[in-house]
């Protein structure tokens, strides 16, 4: 039961949608596109969010199209983890997603609300930050095309009113050799102690983490190390645990020293199995 | 003999209800005219209130009232007066309810909720039993010793934060310890959890003008709620109503008041209409009582051969910042404090204590559960020392009839049950003789770890319940009781016991799942696994009613003596003469003859049942009698450890306790199941965590994990039946025990794998992980 | 487009009836059904998303009711429990002992139905994974497995 009031929209396209938030916008509603809408809800409950006007992406049609084009996979940022998973297109990325929350919230979370959300995990972010994807934008100076690499750093960076439509992958990445391994403190419903994705792109291993800082990366830096085949494994995972970007937590998941235990064992096997 | 309903597995009778979505709970039900209370909780733990700011919450929407802890002044507590339903000045727990809004529609009373300001002046807070002892600790609560007892027998010190304190004083020590060839010792921590039924707590109040005051809740005590509410806003007892449809899931947590008092608080506050207040998730869990805290030591002292020589417990049990049921745990803890073993040298020593978390009810177990798992790690540690195989160690040592229990009462096969017996039955369910540690290859080891359990009711002394059993013409009867339905089938098994000695078919026996305290007769509470037995007994008891009334007037229509009659299948015959019979339809209206006189009239039966022989502890020895009988079992668990990450999987866990007799073994069988299952949380998962100002961290089911689907074991239950001579067929109270040992199996089985102890729960992977780490340096 | 400014009346399609429903735009579906529709059997656990027992099916897809708005549900199929009549499942339920308080049971059920639509030849695997997403704290889901798989059975 969320506490206080506020408008719906549904437009039905993306024209549609961006004007409606500039208006709403002017308007001081403080306007939010709404994807499954699970963490406004949530957060709304909570008094979390102030939000005057929900714009629903969910019947724009780009939004919610997921196909192979030519030679790349499109999915709408309000296609829903369940049907990434179902569908399958790209293994690495449907596993992922089929970690996030639970099996029935994953009918409703959307790909633009898991990239987007103030939940600090966004795991269905990692599988494409190892797959060079780009994502559609749209906002009010139009529609563009960016490398996910210009359009995330910790956040998704968007300007007032734009929104992901689709995001995109080249389709020699949805079938190369990968490793997924979340885990947790002790439940397989949980928040990730961490959460490892793993492709091998061109004899290289490319790794995206979530749960061991405040938000989800890719380290080329920590890949150097990590692909450094002069040393011996044990070698590898420690110089790349040097250049974690962050401190390794404390929190209700789990101690910095146990997460770093679990991630050198997790590396050590994936770098293994990929033969890396 | 050949029974018709009993040791059937008999269809709920609340089964098509409950799986249509028709089945009603306390706030299911919806009228136009409702207003709805929402809480301001504190997010202080221990604090002074300075002032609470409602003058923009008074303004918004929809707003009719807004209470604060000034507006009904009262003390409540089911063993000591120490908690106001609303906080007055003073906050004691993070979730303590300070303020409540009431308002036309629950949004816009939680919108209001949200403007309200409090301001605290920060008190250092007491963060753990241990803590609580200290003598330069905080104190919670000023002067413990000026509340009002409920009941003689509670004992808060002054100038402490020492709420109550008991001993068990038995045989000679110092002979004990000079007896004993080994001794061991170990100290244990066990947080508190919560009961998390999947129904939060709800309760509607209103007041008629005549002063009525009607109630619907979510409660197992419906007929305390009547009692206390009566007491506590001085209202004659016949002129308050308390209705509890189902309820959804309570484990303990819902037999004593909480929203309760806060409902007719509001409903009065806005001159009698109806108020709901249900509470959310978070509310449950941080602010309505949960379950202790227990920090345990334990001495014991053994023969060479195994044989248990002298027996030292000390229990410090954290009931939070009130003391509710807490003192009644600890006195439970403490009579039943050597387990299940002959010991005839124990002393304990169980102190009842306040700190700043979030007081502590009844919950699954009544202390035992807690108790089991310091003992039952202790007998391990002893087995390990005598290199013993722990399962011998605890056969040796089982107690039988003719020992006498802590509290000194003289024990039979009646009260205590068969022991023995059921540790050979789980020897053999568990395979434990293939090994209890084994390699598997892959970094994978399997072990296997045990425990025992007993535990009674410590329950008021003259707690009773009673029956009515009201015949229709059709031959068919309905059942009143006040035991409330939570989930255990007890409406069903009191059907059963109603059926088969009336010579009925369970189909023509009706009960309804609603109490009406003004419909239904009296119940204590639907608590402590008693309601086979107590109310149980009302109904054969009425059932034996409602039979001589219909042998009286079939022996007039049939013109032989009552005694010449026989009953079966709804029929009362001539026991010579089969062949000349009554239909109970014929009678249980009167009999009508062909010229239309009639004999006879409507057949009620009435039965009540009250415990036997309690009586109190005593004060300096815990000499007494607190509770009817026993019902001992044993339980095995079965896991793997992965070496690598120190993860682990629960395999197997089975259950063999005495059940005296299983009434229902599929409903039985379920409830074991389930309380292992709650278990086997608390062992491996469920804890309340605390930041260092002693705000709860995990009050929404996204932190505070629980098992779900998939990461359960096989289970295994079986039972022995020695009868219990006093319960209706024998039957023992069976819907808690699978709680009580079976976590302290677990660990001992984690224990054993990861070869470290462990002496605490729950026990995550990065706990055993840590304990490893901690041994090699 | 669709909108819905302030409170006012929207077209809901559940159980296969459409009814009128006055709700606020931020009101969830699980308020909708329960406080102004009557359907209670889908209960409020958590309202977090976290407990299950509010789970109706739309579109024939399990969703928490109470993480969905009411206003999201308008031009969707919405079926709760009182929706199914005399379902495999629901016999199942009983057969088996699959419930004791049966709070959670709507839920379950709901969740149960959809898996047996949309995968009826679900392995125990997937059956887990989509039974997670629900909470009992009274049975040990062993008993719930089992009714599963008896429908699940039936339908192979």
């Amino acid at each position: 039961m969320i506490p206080f009031d506020f408008e719906y929209y549904r437009p039905e396209s993306v024209g549609e949608a961006v004007q409606l938030f500039e208006k709403l916008d002017r308007l001081g509603k403080k306007p939010v596109y709404y994807g499954g809408g699970t963490e406004i809800i949530s957060m709304g409950r909570m008094n979390n969010i102030a939000t005057g006007a929900v714009i629903d992406i969910k019947a724009i049609p780009q939004c919610t199209a997921m196909e192979l084009q030519d030679d790349h996979l499109v999915m709408g940022a309000g296609v829903t983890l369940t049907q990434i998973h179902e569908a399958n297109y790209f293994p690495l990325l449907a596993q992922a997603a089929s970690r996030v929350a639970d099996h029935t919230i994953q009918n409703k979370i959307t790909l633009g609300g898991n990239f987007c959300g103030t939940i600090i995990y966004r795991e269905a972010l990692l599988p494409l930050l190892l797959a060079d994807s780009e994502m559609l934008i749209a906002g009010p100076k139009g529609e563009k095309n960016l490398p996910l690499d210009q359009v995330f750093n910790q956040w998704v960076m968007l300007d007032k009113g734009e929104f992901i439509v689709q995001v995109r992958v080249l389709k020699p990445y949805l079938s190369l050799p990968y490793r997924h391994v979340k885990r947790t403190k002790e439940d397989k419903i949980h928040y990730p102690l961490l959460t490892i994705c793993a492709m091998k792109v061109d004899d290289q291993v490319r790794t995206a983490f979530s749960g061991l800082c405040d938000f989800p990366f890719r380290s080329p830096g920590m890949e150097n190390e990590l692909n450094d085949k002069t040393r011996p494994v044990e070698k590898r995972i420690e110089n790349a645990l040097i250049l974690l970007p962050c401190n390794l937590p404390d929190n209700l998941e789990g101690s910095a020293a146990y997460r770093k235990f679990v991630l050198s064992s997790l590396l050590a096997s994936i770098l293994t199995e990929l033969e890396v | 003999m050949e029974y018709i309903s009993i040791g059937k597995d008999v269809t709920r009778k609340d089964a098509w209800e409950k799986v249509t979505g028709r089945a009603r709970y306390t706030a299911d039900i919806s009228t136009p005219d409702l207003l709805h209370g929402v809480l301001v909780t504190s997010t202080c733990a221990h604090g002074n209130i300075k002032s609470i700011d409602y003058s923009e919450a008074m303004n918004m929407p929809g707003v009719r009232t807004i209470l604060t802890g000034d507006y009904y002044p009262v003390l409540t507590g089911s063993v000591l007066e120490d908690r106001p339903p609303l906080a007055a000045g003073k906050v004691r727990y993070y979730g303590e309810p300070v303020a409540l809004v009431v308002a036309r529609g629950e949004a816009q009373a939680a919108a209001a909720a949200a403007k309200i300001k409090i301001y605290y002046e920060t008190l250092l807070a007491v963060n753990s039993p241990a803590e609580a002892m200290k003598p330069d600790s905080p104190l919670v609560h000023e002067r413990p010793e000026q509340y009002r007892k409920v009941i003689p027998e509670v004992y808060p010190e002054a100038g402490s934060n020492i709420v109550h304190h008991v001993k068990i004083r038995k045989g000679d020590m110092n002979k004990g310890w000079t007896d004993s060839e080994v001794i061991v010792e170990g100290s244990y921590a066990m947080p508190p959890a919560d009961h998390m039924a999947m129904e939060p707590r709800s309760a509607r109040a209103e007041i008629l003008p005549d002063g009525q005051i009607i109630i619907h809740t979510s409660s197992q005590g419906p007929f305390a709620v009547r009692k206390l509410i009566s007491q506590h806003f001085g209202v004659e007892l016949g002129k308050v109503a308390v209705h509890v449809p189902l309820v959804g899931g309570a484990y303990g947590g819902k037999a004593s008041l909480y929203l309760e008092y806060l409902a007719v608080m509001a409903s009065k506050a806005v001159d009698g209409q109806p108020v709901l207040i249900r509470n959310t998730r978070e509310q449950d869990m941080a602010g309505a009582p949960g379950k202790l805290a227990l920090e345990a030591k334990i001495k014991l002292g053994a023969k060479r051969d195994g044989t248990l020589t002298a027996g030292e417990y000390s229990f410090i049990v954290g009931t939070g910042a009130y003391a509710d049921t807490g003192p009644r745990m600890t006195n439970s803890m403490a009579m039943n404090c050597t387990g299940p073993y002959q010991l005839e040298n124990v002393w304990c020593d169980a102190y009842c204590v306040y700190t700043n978390h979030t007081y502590a009810t009844s919950f699954r177990g009544f202390g035992h559960t807690s108790m089991t798992f310091a003992v039952e790690r202790t007998m391990d540690k002893l087995a390990r020392a005598l290199n013993m195989d722990p399962l011998e160690l605890r056969r040796k040592n089982a107690i039988t009839p003719g020992a006498t229990s802590p509290t000194r009462l003289k024990l039979t096969a009646s009260n205590l049950g068969n022991l023995p017996a059921c540790i050979d039955k789980l020897r053999q369910l568990i395979k434990w003789d293939e090994g209890q540690n084994m390699a598997v290859g892959n970094n994978r080891i399997r072990a296997r770890g045990m425990a025992c359990f007993w535990k009674t009711s410590n329950s008021p002394t003259d707690a009773f319940a009673s029956a009515v059993v009201v015949f229709n013409s059709d031959g068919s009867v309905n059942l009143q009781v006040g035991a409330v339905e939570i989930g255990p089938s007890t409406k069903t098994t009191l059907a059963q016991i109603l059926a088969e000695r009336l010579k009925l078919d369970i189909d023509q026996v009706h009960v309804e799942m609603e109490v009406d305290t003004r419909h239904n007769p009296h119940d204590w509470k639907t608590v402590a696994s008693m309601s086979t037995f107590l109310v149980g007994r009302a109904v054969e008891k009425a059932a034996e009613d409602a039979l001589l009334q219909i042998l009286r007037i079939a022996a007039i229509v049939l013109r032989r003596s009552p005694e010449d009659l026989a009953l079966d299948k709804g029929r009362v015959y001539v026991k010579d003469n089969p062949d000349f019979y009554l239909l109970y339809a014929d009678v249980v209206h009167g009999y009508k003859y062909t010229n239309g006189n009639t004999v006879g009239s409507q057949v009620i039966g009435r039965g009540s049942y009250i415990m036997p022989h309690l009586s109190p502890m005593d004060k300096e020895t815990g000499e007494g009698h607190p509770g009817p009988y026993m019902t001992p079992g044993a339980q095995a668990v079965e896991i793997e450890l992965n070496t690598s990450d120190y993860t682990y999987r629960i395999l197997r866990a089975a259950t063999v306790l005495d059940a005296g007799r299983v009434i229902n073994p599929a409903a039985a069988r379920g409830l074991v199941m389930g309380a292992m299952g709650m278990g086997l949380g608390l062992g491996s998962r469920e804890a309340f965590i605390y930041d260092q100002n002693q705000q709860l961290q995990n009050t929404s089911l996204r932190t505070y994990k629980v098992m779900r689907i998939g990461e359960q074991p096989a289970y295994l239950v079986d039972w022995v039946e020695t009868p219990n001579l006093i319960s209706p067929f024998g039957a023992r109270g069976l819907a808690e025990h699978g709680i009580l040992g079976i976590h302290a199996a677990l660990v001992n089985a984690l224990s054993l794998a990861a070869g470290v102890e462990i002496d605490q729960v729950p026990v995550f992977p990065e706990l055993i992980w840590k304990k490893i780490e901690e041994q090699k340096t | 487009m669709f909108q819905l400014n302030s409170e006012g009346l929207i077209n809901l399609e559940v159980n296969g009836e459409v009814r009128r429903v006055l709700v606020r735009p931020a009101d969830t579906l699980l308020f909708a059904l329960r406080e102004r529709m009557g359907l209670t059997g889908a209960k409020p656990g958590c309202e977090n998303g976290d407990c299950g027992a509010c789970t109706v099916l739309v579109d024939g897809w399990p969703v928490k009711s109470c993480l969905m708005l009411a206003v999201e549900a308008v031009g969707h199929k919405v079926t709760t429990i009182e929706g199914l009549d005399n379902a495999p499942i629901q016999k199942a339920f009983v057969e088996k002992f699959a419930f004791q308080c049966g709070y959670c049971t709507p839920g379950f059920i709901m969740n149960c139905q959809g898996l047996l639509d949309l995968h009826p030849d679900a392995s125990d695997e997937v059956m887990h994974e989509w039974l997670q997403s629900n909470i009992c704290r009274c049975t040990s889901y062993q008993e719930i497995t089992e009714a599963v798989r008896s429908v699940l059975q039936q339908a192979k």
